[in-house]
Protein backbone atom coordinates (compact mmCIF):
# COMPACT_ATOMS: atom_id res chain seq x y z
CA UNK A 1 0.00 0.00 0.00
CA UNK A 2 1.27 3.46 -0.88
CA UNK A 3 0.99 6.18 1.71
CA UNK A 4 1.31 9.87 0.88
CA UNK A 5 3.25 11.94 3.36
CA UNK A 6 4.44 15.50 3.79
CA UNK A 7 7.85 15.70 5.42
CA UNK A 8 7.77 17.99 8.47
CA UNK A 9 11.47 17.85 9.25
CA UNK A 10 12.38 21.09 7.48
CA UNK A 11 10.54 24.04 5.87
CA UNK A 12 10.90 22.56 2.39
CA UNK A 13 8.03 20.19 3.21
CA UNK A 14 8.72 17.55 0.53
CA UNK A 15 5.80 15.40 -0.67
CA UNK A 16 6.75 11.78 -0.26
CA UNK A 17 5.27 8.38 -0.94
CA UNK A 18 6.02 5.43 1.32
CA UNK A 19 5.35 1.89 0.22
CA UNK A 20 4.11 0.03 3.31
CA UNK A 21 3.48 -3.72 3.54
CA UNK A 22 2.55 -5.60 6.75
CA UNK A 23 3.70 -2.79 9.00
CA UNK A 24 7.04 -2.52 7.20
CA UNK A 25 8.23 0.34 5.03
CA UNK A 26 9.63 -1.10 1.81
CA UNK A 27 10.58 2.12 0.06
CA UNK A 28 10.31 5.90 0.29
CA UNK A 29 10.31 8.30 -2.65
CA UNK A 30 10.01 12.06 -3.03
CA UNK A 31 12.35 12.93 -0.18
CA UNK A 32 15.12 15.39 -0.94
CA UNK A 33 17.41 14.21 1.83
CA UNK A 34 17.93 11.20 4.13
CA UNK A 35 16.11 12.88 7.02
CA UNK A 36 12.93 12.70 4.96
CA UNK A 37 13.30 8.95 4.56
CA UNK A 38 13.88 8.49 8.29
CA UNK A 39 10.80 10.60 9.02
CA UNK A 40 8.63 8.63 6.58
CA UNK A 41 9.71 5.34 8.17
CA UNK A 42 9.00 6.55 11.67
CA UNK A 43 5.72 8.17 10.61
CA UNK A 44 4.40 4.93 9.14
CA UNK A 45 5.38 2.74 12.06
CA UNK A 46 5.56 4.88 15.19
CA UNK A 47 4.61 8.52 14.54
CA UNK A 48 6.27 10.94 16.93
CA UNK A 49 6.03 14.65 17.64
CA UNK A 50 7.81 17.25 19.75
CA UNK A 51 5.26 18.98 22.01
CA UNK A 52 5.66 22.65 22.90
CA UNK A 53 3.50 24.37 25.48
CA UNK A 54 3.56 26.69 28.48
CA UNK A 55 3.38 26.26 32.25
CA UNK A 56 2.33 28.75 34.88
CA UNK A 57 5.14 29.49 37.31
CA UNK A 58 4.68 30.04 41.05
CA UNK A 59 4.72 33.81 40.53
CA UNK A 60 1.86 33.54 38.04
CA UNK A 61 3.94 34.21 34.89
CA UNK A 62 3.89 31.89 31.90
CA UNK A 63 6.98 29.92 30.88
CA UNK A 64 7.43 28.23 27.51
CA UNK A 65 8.52 24.57 27.58
CA UNK A 66 9.01 21.63 25.21
CA UNK A 67 9.61 17.91 25.24
CA UNK A 68 13.36 17.53 24.73
CA UNK A 69 12.71 14.83 22.12
CA UNK A 70 9.74 13.60 20.13
CA UNK A 71 7.12 11.54 21.97
CA UNK A 72 4.54 9.12 20.51
CA UNK A 73 1.96 11.18 18.64
CA UNK A 74 -1.02 9.56 20.35
CA UNK A 75 0.34 10.66 23.74
CA UNK A 76 0.23 14.38 22.91
CA UNK A 77 -3.04 15.10 24.77
CA UNK A 78 -1.89 13.21 27.87
CA UNK A 79 1.47 14.96 27.70
CA UNK A 80 -0.34 18.34 27.62
CA UNK A 81 -2.20 17.43 30.82
CA UNK A 82 0.99 16.47 32.60
CA UNK A 83 2.66 19.70 31.47
CA UNK A 84 -0.33 21.75 32.66
CA UNK A 85 -0.05 20.31 36.17
CA UNK A 86 3.46 21.74 36.74
CA UNK A 87 3.96 24.85 38.91
CA UNK A 88 7.71 25.47 38.74
CA UNK A 89 9.52 27.80 41.09
CA UNK A 90 11.76 30.64 39.88
CA UNK A 91 14.46 31.22 38.84
CA UNK A 92 14.40 29.06 35.72
CA UNK A 93 16.92 28.99 32.88
CA UNK A 94 16.70 27.77 29.29
CA UNK A 95 17.24 24.00 29.33
CA UNK A 96 16.21 23.41 32.97
CA UNK A 97 14.19 20.23 33.43
CA UNK A 98 10.67 21.11 34.59
CA UNK A 99 9.24 17.55 34.61
CA UNK A 100 11.29 14.39 34.29
CA UNK A 101 10.48 11.43 32.07
CA UNK A 102 7.21 12.13 30.30
CA UNK A 103 6.78 9.34 27.73
CA UNK A 104 10.54 9.00 27.51
CA UNK A 105 11.22 12.72 27.22
CA UNK A 106 11.97 15.46 29.73
CA UNK A 107 9.93 18.64 29.74
CA UNK A 108 12.48 21.47 29.60
CA UNK A 109 12.24 25.26 29.80
CA UNK A 110 12.76 27.19 26.57
CA UNK A 111 12.85 30.60 28.29
CA UNK A 112 14.57 32.23 31.26
CA UNK A 113 12.47 33.48 34.19
CA UNK A 114 13.89 35.17 37.24
CA UNK B 1 27.07 61.16 18.83
CA UNK B 2 26.47 57.40 18.80
CA UNK B 3 28.02 55.35 15.99
CA UNK B 4 25.15 52.97 15.44
CA UNK B 5 21.58 53.03 16.74
CA UNK B 6 19.39 50.03 16.01
CA UNK B 7 15.64 50.47 16.20
CA UNK B 8 14.19 47.18 17.44
CA UNK B 9 15.68 44.37 19.54
CA UNK B 10 14.07 41.39 17.82
CA UNK B 11 15.96 38.82 15.75
CA UNK B 12 16.89 41.40 13.07
CA UNK B 13 18.07 44.07 15.50
CA UNK B 14 20.15 41.70 17.62
CA UNK B 15 21.71 39.98 14.65
CA UNK B 16 22.60 43.32 13.02
CA UNK B 17 24.13 44.56 16.29
CA UNK B 18 26.29 41.45 16.64
CA UNK B 19 27.45 41.67 13.02
CA UNK B 20 28.40 45.35 13.41
CA UNK B 21 30.24 44.55 16.66
CA UNK B 22 32.17 41.80 14.93
CA UNK B 23 33.23 44.35 12.31
CA UNK B 24 34.78 46.47 15.02
CA UNK B 25 31.97 48.87 15.94
CA UNK B 26 31.70 49.31 19.70
CA UNK B 27 29.50 52.35 20.14
CA UNK B 28 26.14 50.65 19.51
CA UNK B 29 22.74 51.15 21.11
CA UNK B 30 19.66 48.96 20.58
CA UNK B 31 16.29 50.57 21.34
CA UNK B 32 13.51 48.07 22.07
CA UNK B 33 9.88 48.94 22.68
CA UNK B 34 9.07 45.79 24.67
CA UNK B 35 10.28 44.79 28.13
CA UNK B 36 12.45 42.02 26.66
CA UNK B 37 14.76 41.39 23.73
CA UNK B 38 13.67 38.87 21.12
CA UNK B 39 10.62 40.61 19.72
CA UNK B 40 7.77 38.46 18.46
CA UNK B 41 9.84 35.26 18.89
CA UNK B 42 9.04 35.27 22.62
CA UNK B 43 5.44 34.36 21.87
CA UNK B 44 6.30 31.85 19.12
CA UNK B 45 6.79 28.97 21.54
CA UNK B 46 6.55 26.29 18.84
CA UNK B 47 9.63 24.73 17.29
CA UNK B 48 10.92 24.91 13.74
CA UNK B 49 13.31 27.82 14.07
CA UNK B 50 17.03 27.73 13.46
CA UNK B 51 17.39 24.65 11.25
CA UNK B 52 19.16 26.73 8.66
CA UNK B 53 21.30 28.80 11.04
CA UNK B 54 22.10 26.31 13.79
CA UNK B 55 21.24 22.94 12.14
CA UNK B 56 19.00 22.36 15.10
CA UNK B 57 15.30 22.75 15.65
CA UNK B 58 14.68 25.46 18.22
CA UNK B 59 11.58 27.12 19.61
CA UNK B 60 11.16 30.88 19.09
CA UNK B 61 12.30 31.82 22.61
CA UNK B 62 15.34 29.54 22.32
CA UNK B 63 16.29 31.07 18.99
CA UNK B 64 15.98 34.55 20.48
CA UNK B 65 18.03 33.49 23.50
CA UNK B 66 20.99 32.42 21.32
CA UNK B 67 21.22 36.02 20.12
CA UNK B 68 20.33 37.65 23.43
CA UNK B 69 23.13 35.73 25.12
CA UNK B 70 25.61 36.92 22.53
CA UNK B 71 24.43 40.55 22.84
CA UNK B 72 24.95 40.35 26.61
CA UNK B 73 28.33 38.57 26.33
CA UNK B 74 29.60 41.23 23.96
CA UNK B 75 28.25 43.94 26.23
CA UNK B 76 26.25 45.61 23.47
CA UNK B 77 24.11 48.27 25.19
CA UNK B 78 20.33 48.19 24.82
CA UNK B 79 17.39 50.04 26.31
CA UNK B 80 14.13 48.17 26.88
CA UNK B 81 10.66 49.69 27.23
CA UNK B 82 11.82 52.44 24.91
CA UNK B 83 9.56 53.95 22.28
CA UNK B 84 11.14 55.77 19.36
CA UNK B 85 8.95 58.79 18.61
CA UNK B 86 10.75 60.30 15.67
CA UNK B 87 13.80 60.03 13.46
CA UNK B 88 14.96 62.90 11.26
CA UNK B 89 16.73 62.72 7.91
CA UNK B 90 19.91 63.86 9.71
CA UNK B 91 19.67 60.83 11.98
CA UNK B 92 18.50 62.52 15.16
CA UNK B 93 16.42 60.03 17.11
CA UNK B 94 13.84 61.12 19.67
CA UNK B 95 12.78 58.38 22.07
CA UNK B 96 11.16 57.98 25.45
CA UNK B 97 11.14 55.55 28.34
CA UNK B 98 10.18 55.61 32.01
CA UNK B 99 13.75 56.06 33.25
CA UNK B 100 15.17 58.68 30.89
CA UNK B 101 11.99 60.54 29.95
CA UNK B 102 12.19 62.00 26.45
CA UNK B 103 15.73 62.00 25.04
CA UNK B 104 17.57 62.57 21.77
CA UNK B 105 20.46 60.71 20.18
CA UNK B 106 22.54 61.72 17.17
CA UNK B 107 23.52 58.63 15.22
CA UNK B 108 26.18 58.18 12.55
CA UNK B 109 24.25 55.22 11.18
CA UNK B 110 20.82 53.75 11.87
CA UNK B 111 19.49 50.27 11.28
CA UNK B 112 15.70 50.01 11.06
CA UNK B 113 14.60 46.66 12.50
CA UNK B 114 11.08 47.31 13.76
CA UNK B 115 9.57 44.13 12.35
CA UNK B 116 6.02 43.85 11.10
CA UNK B 117 2.46 43.81 12.38
CA UNK B 118 -0.65 41.87 11.43
CA UNK B 119 -3.03 43.25 8.87
CA UNK B 120 -6.01 44.82 10.62
CA UNK B 121 -9.36 43.09 10.56
CA UNK B 122 -10.93 46.38 9.46
CA UNK B 123 -9.39 45.62 6.09
CA UNK B 124 -11.75 42.67 5.77
CA UNK B 125 -15.15 43.07 4.19
CA UNK B 126 -17.27 40.94 6.46
CA UNK B 127 -20.93 41.77 6.97
CA UNK B 128 -22.44 41.90 10.45
CA UNK B 129 -21.57 43.53 13.75
CA UNK B 130 -18.25 43.28 15.56
CA UNK B 131 -18.98 41.27 18.69
CA UNK B 132 -16.26 40.20 21.15
CA UNK B 133 -14.36 37.08 20.18
CA UNK B 134 -12.64 38.27 17.01
CA UNK B 135 -8.86 38.43 17.27
CA UNK B 136 -5.88 38.47 15.04
CA UNK B 137 -4.00 35.17 15.26
CA UNK B 138 -0.98 36.93 16.75
CA UNK B 139 -3.05 38.55 19.48
CA UNK B 140 -4.54 35.18 20.36
CA UNK B 141 -1.02 33.75 20.43
CA UNK B 142 0.02 36.42 22.91
CA UNK B 143 -3.01 35.70 25.13
CA UNK B 144 -2.45 31.95 25.19
CA UNK B 145 1.33 31.79 25.35
CA UNK B 146 2.27 34.84 27.39
CA UNK B 147 -0.78 35.48 29.54
CA UNK B 148 -2.00 31.89 29.86
CA UNK B 149 -5.54 32.79 28.89
CA UNK B 150 -7.67 31.06 26.25
CA UNK B 151 -9.68 33.49 24.11
CA UNK B 152 -12.39 30.89 23.41
CA UNK B 153 -13.37 27.24 23.02
CA UNK B 154 -14.97 26.96 19.58
CA UNK B 155 -12.80 28.46 16.92
CA UNK B 156 -12.87 29.28 13.21
CA UNK B 157 -9.73 30.65 11.59
CA UNK B 158 -9.82 32.88 8.52
CA UNK B 159 -6.58 32.85 6.56
CA UNK B 160 -4.09 30.03 6.41
CA UNK B 161 -0.88 31.93 7.06
CA UNK B 162 1.60 30.16 9.31
CA UNK B 163 0.52 31.95 12.49
CA UNK B 164 -3.08 30.86 11.89
CA UNK B 165 -1.98 27.24 11.36
CA UNK B 166 0.24 27.29 14.44
CA UNK B 167 -2.64 28.71 16.50
CA UNK B 168 -5.02 26.02 15.22
CA UNK B 169 -2.74 23.41 16.76
CA UNK B 170 -1.99 25.40 19.88
CA UNK B 171 -5.65 26.01 20.73
CA UNK B 172 -6.55 22.39 19.94
CA UNK B 173 -3.84 21.15 22.29
CA UNK B 174 -5.19 23.52 24.94
CA UNK B 175 -8.62 21.91 24.63
CA UNK B 176 -10.43 24.13 22.12
CA UNK B 177 -12.26 22.80 19.06
CA UNK B 178 -11.03 24.35 15.83
CA UNK B 179 -13.87 23.80 13.34
CA UNK B 180 -12.20 25.00 10.17
CA UNK B 181 -9.45 27.08 8.61
CA UNK B 182 -10.85 29.07 5.68
CA UNK B 183 -8.54 30.34 2.97
CA UNK B 184 -9.76 32.76 0.31
CA UNK B 185 -7.15 31.65 -2.19
CA UNK B 186 -7.15 28.20 -3.84
CA UNK B 187 -3.93 27.40 -1.95
CA UNK B 188 -2.60 28.00 1.54
CA UNK B 189 0.05 30.63 2.12
CA UNK B 190 1.41 28.56 5.01
CA UNK B 191 4.23 26.02 4.90
CA UNK B 192 3.29 22.47 3.86
CA UNK B 193 4.82 21.13 7.07
CA UNK B 194 2.48 23.34 9.11
CA UNK B 195 -0.58 22.13 7.22
CA UNK B 196 0.56 18.61 8.00
CA UNK B 197 1.49 18.93 11.66
CA UNK B 198 -0.95 21.66 12.72
CA UNK B 199 -4.09 20.72 10.78
CA UNK B 200 -3.86 17.14 9.49
CA UNK B 201 -2.52 15.82 12.80
CA UNK B 202 -5.76 16.99 14.43
CA UNK B 203 -8.12 16.45 11.48
CA UNK B 204 -8.82 20.19 11.22
CA UNK B 205 -10.32 20.89 7.79
CA UNK B 206 -8.54 23.38 5.53
CA UNK B 207 -11.19 24.96 3.32
CA UNK B 208 -9.42 26.63 0.41
CA UNK B 209 -11.38 29.03 -1.84
CA UNK B 210 -13.58 29.78 1.16
CA UNK B 211 -14.21 32.94 3.14
CA UNK B 212 -16.24 34.20 6.06
CA UNK B 213 -19.25 36.08 4.71
CA UNK B 214 -21.10 36.93 7.90
CA UNK B 215 -20.46 37.37 11.58
CA UNK B 216 -23.20 36.48 14.07
CA UNK B 217 -23.74 37.57 17.66
CA UNK B 218 -24.37 40.83 19.48
CA UNK B 219 -22.03 41.03 22.44
CA UNK B 220 -20.15 37.78 21.98
CA UNK B 221 -19.58 35.97 18.72
CA UNK B 222 -22.08 33.11 18.30
CA UNK B 223 -21.05 31.89 14.87
CA UNK B 224 -19.87 32.70 11.37
CA UNK B 225 -21.25 32.00 7.92
CA UNK B 226 -18.67 30.73 5.49
CA UNK B 227 -19.01 30.18 1.76
CA UNK B 228 -17.01 28.95 -1.19
CA UNK B 229 -15.74 31.67 -3.53
CA UNK B 230 -15.63 31.64 -7.34
CA UNK B 231 -12.55 32.35 -9.43
CA UNK B 232 -13.09 36.09 -8.90
CA UNK B 233 -13.07 35.49 -5.15
CA UNK B 234 -16.78 36.34 -4.91
CA UNK B 235 -18.75 34.21 -2.41
CA UNK B 236 -21.22 31.74 -3.94
CA UNK B 237 -24.39 32.17 -1.80
CA UNK B 238 -25.69 28.61 -2.37
CA UNK B 239 -22.59 27.22 -0.67
CA UNK B 240 -23.15 29.17 2.56
CA UNK B 241 -22.70 27.23 5.76
CA UNK B 242 -23.22 28.37 9.36
CA UNK B 243 -20.60 27.33 11.90
CA UNK B 244 -21.36 28.01 15.57
CA UNK B 245 -18.26 29.38 17.32
CA UNK B 246 -17.25 31.84 20.02
CA UNK B 247 -13.92 32.82 18.48
CA UNK B 248 -12.79 33.92 15.03
CA UNK B 249 -9.05 34.25 14.45
CA UNK B 250 -7.78 36.28 11.54
CA UNK B 251 -4.53 35.26 9.95
CA UNK B 252 -4.63 37.41 6.86
CA UNK B 253 -1.06 38.49 6.51
CA UNK B 254 1.67 40.67 7.88
CA UNK B 255 2.77 44.12 6.91
CA UNK B 256 6.11 45.85 7.62
CA UNK B 257 5.84 48.46 10.36
CA UNK B 258 7.20 51.56 8.65
CA UNK B 259 5.60 54.60 10.32
CA UNK B 260 9.02 55.84 11.47
CA UNK B 261 10.67 55.18 8.12
CA UNK B 262 7.88 56.98 6.30
CA UNK B 263 8.01 60.09 8.47
CA UNK B 264 11.78 60.31 8.16
CA UNK B 265 11.44 60.26 4.38
CA UNK B 266 12.86 56.85 3.47
CA UNK B 267 11.60 55.74 0.03
CA UNK B 268 9.18 52.85 0.45
CA UNK B 269 8.15 50.21 -2.06
CA UNK B 270 4.43 50.03 -2.83
CA UNK B 271 4.73 46.27 -3.15
CA UNK B 272 6.69 45.22 -0.06
CA UNK B 273 5.55 48.19 2.09
CA UNK B 274 9.18 48.26 3.18
CA UNK B 275 12.07 50.50 2.19
CA UNK B 276 13.67 50.18 -1.20
CA UNK B 277 17.26 49.11 -0.59
CA UNK B 278 20.53 48.27 -2.28
CA UNK B 279 22.51 45.04 -1.83
CA UNK B 280 23.78 46.31 1.55
CA UNK B 281 20.19 46.95 2.70
CA UNK B 282 20.90 50.67 2.65
CA UNK B 283 17.76 52.75 2.13
CA UNK B 284 17.37 55.91 0.06
CA UNK B 285 18.92 57.83 2.97
CA UNK B 286 22.67 57.34 3.25
CA UNK B 287 23.68 55.60 6.47
CA UNK B 288 20.16 54.34 7.15
CA UNK B 289 19.73 50.60 6.70
CA UNK B 290 16.73 48.29 7.04
CA UNK B 291 16.52 44.55 7.62
CA UNK B 292 14.17 41.79 8.68
CA UNK B 293 10.41 42.02 8.52
CA UNK B 294 10.41 45.81 8.46
CA UNK B 295 12.00 45.51 5.02
CA UNK B 296 9.87 42.68 3.65
CA UNK B 297 8.01 39.89 5.39
CA UNK B 298 10.14 36.75 5.64
CA UNK B 299 8.99 33.12 5.96
CA UNK B 300 11.87 32.03 8.14
CA UNK B 301 13.61 33.84 10.97
CA UNK B 302 16.89 32.30 9.85
CA UNK B 303 16.74 34.49 6.74
CA UNK B 304 15.91 37.52 8.89
CA UNK B 305 19.13 36.94 10.81
CA UNK B 306 21.13 36.57 7.60
CA UNK B 307 19.72 39.73 6.12
CA UNK B 308 20.44 41.59 9.35
CA UNK B 309 24.07 40.46 9.20
CA UNK B 310 24.36 42.05 5.76
CA UNK B 311 22.93 45.32 7.13
CA UNK B 312 25.11 45.20 10.27
CA UNK B 313 28.30 44.69 8.26
CA UNK B 314 27.38 47.40 5.79
CA UNK B 315 26.56 49.85 8.58
CA UNK B 316 30.00 49.15 10.08
CA UNK B 317 31.66 49.88 6.73
CA UNK B 318 29.67 53.07 6.43
CA UNK B 319 30.70 54.20 9.92
CA UNK B 320 34.33 53.43 9.08
CA UNK B 321 34.05 55.56 5.94
CA UNK B 322 34.41 52.67 3.55
CA UNK B 323 31.71 53.66 1.09
CA UNK B 324 32.10 53.63 -2.62
CA UNK B 325 29.24 53.50 -5.00
CA UNK B 326 30.52 52.10 -8.23
CA UNK B 327 27.42 51.23 -10.19
CA UNK B 328 23.72 52.00 -10.22
CA UNK B 329 21.72 49.09 -11.58
CA UNK B 330 17.99 49.05 -10.84
CA UNK B 331 16.29 45.65 -10.72
CA UNK B 332 12.91 45.48 -12.46
CA UNK B 333 10.34 42.68 -12.35
CA UNK B 334 7.72 41.44 -14.82
CA UNK B 335 4.76 41.26 -12.42
CA UNK B 336 4.82 37.47 -12.20
CA UNK B 337 7.87 38.09 -10.10
CA UNK B 338 6.25 40.38 -7.56
CA UNK B 339 9.28 42.02 -6.06
CA UNK B 340 12.97 41.67 -5.42
CA UNK B 341 15.16 42.66 -2.49
CA UNK B 342 17.42 44.45 -3.13
CA UNK B 343 15.72 46.71 -5.68
CA UNK B 344 18.97 48.29 -6.82
CA UNK B 345 22.63 47.24 -6.98
CA UNK B 346 25.20 49.93 -6.24
CA UNK B 347 28.39 47.91 -5.83
CA UNK B 348 30.13 45.56 -8.19
CA UNK B 349 30.17 42.47 -6.03
CA UNK B 350 28.43 39.10 -5.72
CA UNK B 351 24.82 39.66 -4.73
CA UNK B 352 22.05 37.26 -3.74
CA UNK B 353 18.72 38.65 -4.88
CA UNK B 354 15.64 37.50 -2.98
CA UNK B 355 12.24 37.55 -4.64
CA UNK B 356 8.65 36.44 -4.41
CA UNK B 357 6.27 35.37 -7.17
CA UNK B 358 2.70 36.68 -7.43
CA UNK B 359 0.84 33.39 -7.87
CA UNK B 360 1.34 29.64 -7.74
CA UNK B 361 3.06 28.49 -10.94
CA UNK B 362 4.25 25.04 -12.00
CA UNK B 363 7.27 24.20 -14.16
CA UNK B 364 8.69 27.63 -14.51
CA UNK B 365 11.86 29.22 -15.77
CA UNK B 366 13.05 32.29 -13.94
CA UNK B 367 15.32 34.48 -15.99
CA UNK B 368 17.53 37.44 -15.18
CA UNK B 369 18.14 39.56 -18.25
CA UNK B 370 19.86 42.75 -19.20
CA UNK B 371 18.52 43.96 -22.52
CA UNK B 372 18.55 40.78 -24.61
CA UNK B 373 21.35 39.12 -22.65
CA UNK B 374 20.30 36.28 -20.40
CA UNK B 375 22.49 36.50 -17.34
CA UNK B 376 21.12 33.61 -15.29
CA UNK B 377 18.14 31.33 -15.59
CA UNK B 378 16.81 28.77 -13.21
CA UNK B 379 14.09 26.13 -13.48
CA UNK B 380 11.69 25.28 -10.67
CA UNK B 381 8.99 22.61 -10.47
CA UNK B 382 6.74 24.81 -8.34
CA UNK B 383 6.84 28.35 -7.01
CA UNK B 384 4.34 29.97 -4.64
CA UNK B 385 3.86 33.45 -3.18
CA UNK B 386 4.41 32.06 0.32
CA UNK B 387 7.93 30.90 -0.44
CA UNK B 388 10.77 33.33 -0.86
CA UNK B 389 13.19 32.42 -3.65
CA UNK B 390 16.69 33.62 -4.36
CA UNK B 391 19.16 33.87 -7.21
CA UNK B 392 22.87 34.48 -6.89
CA UNK B 393 24.44 36.99 -9.23
CA UNK B 394 28.19 37.21 -9.67
CA UNK B 395 30.02 40.51 -9.79
CA UNK B 396 31.24 39.68 -13.28
CA UNK B 397 27.64 39.10 -14.41
CA UNK B 398 26.38 42.47 -13.34
CA UNK B 399 29.26 44.78 -14.14
CA UNK B 400 28.47 47.34 -16.82
CA UNK B 401 24.75 46.47 -16.92
CA UNK B 402 22.23 49.30 -17.10
CA UNK B 403 19.39 47.42 -15.47
CA UNK B 404 18.39 43.88 -14.62
CA UNK B 405 15.00 42.37 -15.36
CA UNK B 406 13.65 39.40 -13.41
CA UNK B 407 10.97 37.49 -15.28
CA UNK B 408 9.12 34.20 -15.00
CA UNK B 409 7.73 32.02 -17.75
CA UNK B 410 5.83 28.77 -17.56
CA UNK B 411 7.60 26.17 -19.70
S1 LIG C 1 13.00 15.34 2.87
FE1 LIG C 1 14.72 16.51 3.65
S2 LIG C 1 14.61 18.40 2.43
FE2 LIG C 1 12.59 17.42 2.21
S3 LIG C 1 11.35 18.35 3.86
FE3 LIG C 1 12.26 16.46 4.66
S4 LIG C 1 14.10 17.14 5.71
FE4 LIG C 1 13.48 18.80 4.36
Amino acid sequence: MDRKLTCIVCPLGCSMVAEVENGKVLSVSGNTCPRGKAYAESECINPQRVVTSTVRCQDGSMLSVKTDRAIPKEKMAECMEIIASARPQLPIFVGDVIIKDVFGSDIIATQNRS
Amino acid sequence: MTDLVIIGGGPAGMSAAIAAYECGIRDILILERDEHLGGILQQCIHNGFGLHKFSEELTGPEYAYRYEKRVIELGIPYKLGTMVLDITKDKVITATNAEDGVFQINAKAIILAMGCRERAKGALNIAGSRPAGIYSAGTAQKFVNMKGYMPGRDVVILGSGDIGLIMARRMTLEGAKVHAVCELMPYSSGLARNIEQCLNDFSIPLKTSHTVTEIHGKERLTGVTIARVDENRKPIPETSEFIPCDTLLLSVGLIPENELSRSMGVDLSGITSGATVDQDRQTSIEGVFACGNVLHVHDLVDFVSEEAEIAGKAAAEYINGMVETTVNIPIKTDGKIRYTVPQVITKSKDVTVFFRVSDVYKNVKITVKSGDDVIVSKKKVRVAPGEMESIKLRASDIEKRKELIFSLEVV
